[in-house]
């Protein structure tokens, strides 16, 4: 894999470090008027997703992080991995519990999510910014109620939990935003 | 801006100059990194460089008799890039005849009150060490690695023992770059002075104390402007300088640098007793337009260059 320079440091750059991949959030350039320069660096850990600050030395070089993401759509669950395709090679990945460990409870089968790579092997998966489950269970709805002020908590088929507003009932589609883990609208069958 | 500047200097009785900023030779700071060029002419090329400051030329001017100088032009530094970097930049640097440092620093602040159109209420000057004390509580002048590395452990910033080790300079750079500066960020306009000695640069060491030097750095809201010296004059003592800094590109694998011998040549002749300073001309018009970056007040930025 190519190394990088910190003069080629930018957000976005995947790189090693720790024996782990990382992304670069931010970059500083700092340097005291006549003096040594130093790259203050904001990192996030792909495989934890924990963000640190590091410093290097202006014109180090570290080695780039063969990370790259792909498009795949979650085909289903066979208790220990959870399998992916990309749609149109059927090329097929399993992931293991760390790398859907954040997502699982958003997965719904055949829906589309964003899929890390590390070295050709999954490293986290993304879902979509929304996806649409149904209400598994939640207290009885009350009649009358649309304010949507208060609500309770609902859990869905894939086992989120989710406050949602009381009228919602077992059974509904309803539409959730996966970033927040907000409940947006119900969904017209 | 830069019309105020010429003024200032024109009621002053500074003469404006221009010197090459493609030259035989270039500075030895292992620090700084250099643009280099060629010069056509077959079968061999000669190696030019661009100037990182046009300290070198100015100086033989002042040799050569010229009185009080001032130049506005472009500089360039190499592997610079950052929200405070760019790695062509303009660069104003003026020398007093028979200024003490002192007296330049009211300068300074005299020039930047006109320049700048917030009101500037009060200038702080403040010696090295007694910032460095104040906001760490530890003697920048004497080097401690047990007490700097507790120092960095205890605020956050341990990165400097692996990086820093047994460099005093390079702990003094870390630590004041992440701890002191972040400080006067509420100051307007903040003055060091009293750099230590092993960072002079090309600045004369302290008469009365050989532990600092007589180098002042000049700070708006916490970012530094510019850089001041009372001039280096000894041909001998630069030499040095020079081969200690040649030793040190080496130690770093560095190339050697070629002593710029016409500017060691015009120091033999007698340079006159003078201060100056080198202050960054597009960081001054970010911080008196209030931007927070470089890209604000440069039209095509190194990146879309």
């Amino acid at each position: 894999m190519a190394r990088y320079s910190t003069n080629e440091f930018k957000a976005g750059l995947k790189i090693m470090l720790d024996q782990d991949p990382c992304a670069i959030i931010e970059n500083e350039f700092i340097k005291p008027g006549k003096g040594q320069a130093f790259n203050r660096v904001k990192i996030r850990n792909l495989k934890n997703g924990r963000v640190i600050e590091r410093t290097f030395k202006s014109g180090e070089s570290v080695e780039g992080a063969d990370v790259m993401d792909i498009e795949v759509q979650y085909l289903y669950n066979d208790g220990e991995f959870w399998h992916f395709m990309v749609p149109d090679t059927f090329e097929q990945y399993q992931a293991d519990s760390t790398a859907v460990e954040e997502v699982v409870k958003w997965l719904k089968e055949q829906d589309m999510c964003t899929m890390t790579l590390w070295n050709d092997s999954p490293l986290s998966v993304t879902p979509p910014n929304f996806v649409e489950l149904a209400v598994a269970e939640t207290d009885p709805g009350l009649k009358g109620d649309t304010s949507g002020g208060g609500g309770k908590p609902a859990t869905m088929e894939s086992g989120a939990v989710v406050r949602v507003p009381l009228f919602v009932q077992i059974g509904e589609m309803i539409r959730i935003d996966t970033r927040t883990g907000e409940y947006v609208s119900r969904v017209k069958e | 801006m830069l019309a105020t500047i010429r003024t200032f200097f024109a009621q002053k009785e500074v003469l404006e100059v221009e010197t090459p900023l493609l030259c035989s030779a270039t500075g030895t700071d292992p620090q700084l990194d250099f643009f280099a060029s060629f010069y056509r002419c077959k079968p061999k090329n000669k190696e030019m460089f661009l100037q990182t400051s046009p300290e070198f030329a100015m100086k033989r001017l002042l040799a050569a008799g010229s009185g009080s100088i001032f130049q506005i032009c472009k500089a360039f530094r190499n592997a610079e890039t950052g929200r405070f970097h760019n790695p062509e930049f303009s660069i104003l640097e003026w020398y007093r005849v028979g200024f003490s440092l002192d007296q330049l620093m009211d300068e300074v602040a005299e020039l930047l009150i006109k320049v700048n159109r917030q009101a500037i209420p009060n200038v702080q000057k403040i010696s090295y060490k007694d910032i460095f004390e104040q906001v760490t509580g530890l003697n920048p002048l004497v080097f401690c690695q047990q007490s700097y590395t507790e120092y960095a452990l205890k605020n956050g910033i341990k990165d400097a023992v692996s990086l820093c080790e047994t460099d005093h300079s390079m702990w003094l750079d870390f630590i004041f770059s992440y701890k002191v500066q972040p400080s006067l960020t509420g100051q307007m306009l903040c003055m060091v002075y009293g750099y230590p000695a092993i960072q002079s640069s090309l600045a004369r060491i302290n008469q009365q104390n050989s532990l600092v030097s007589d180098r002042f750095e000049v700070f708006i809201k916490g970012v530094e402007i510019g850089n001041g010296f009372f001039e280096l004059s000894d041909a001998v003592e630069q030499e040095q300088r020079f081969d200690l800094e040649n030793k040190a590109r080496k130690a770093k694998g560095l190339a050697v640098i070629k002593k710029d011998e016409k500017f060691l040549a015009a120091l033999r002749a007698g340079l006159p007793e003078c201060s100056g300073i080198a202050l960054g001309l597009d960081r001054l018009l970010m911080s008196v337009a209030d931007f927070d970056s470089l890209d604000d007040v440069i039209a095509f930025p190194f990146d879309r260059a």
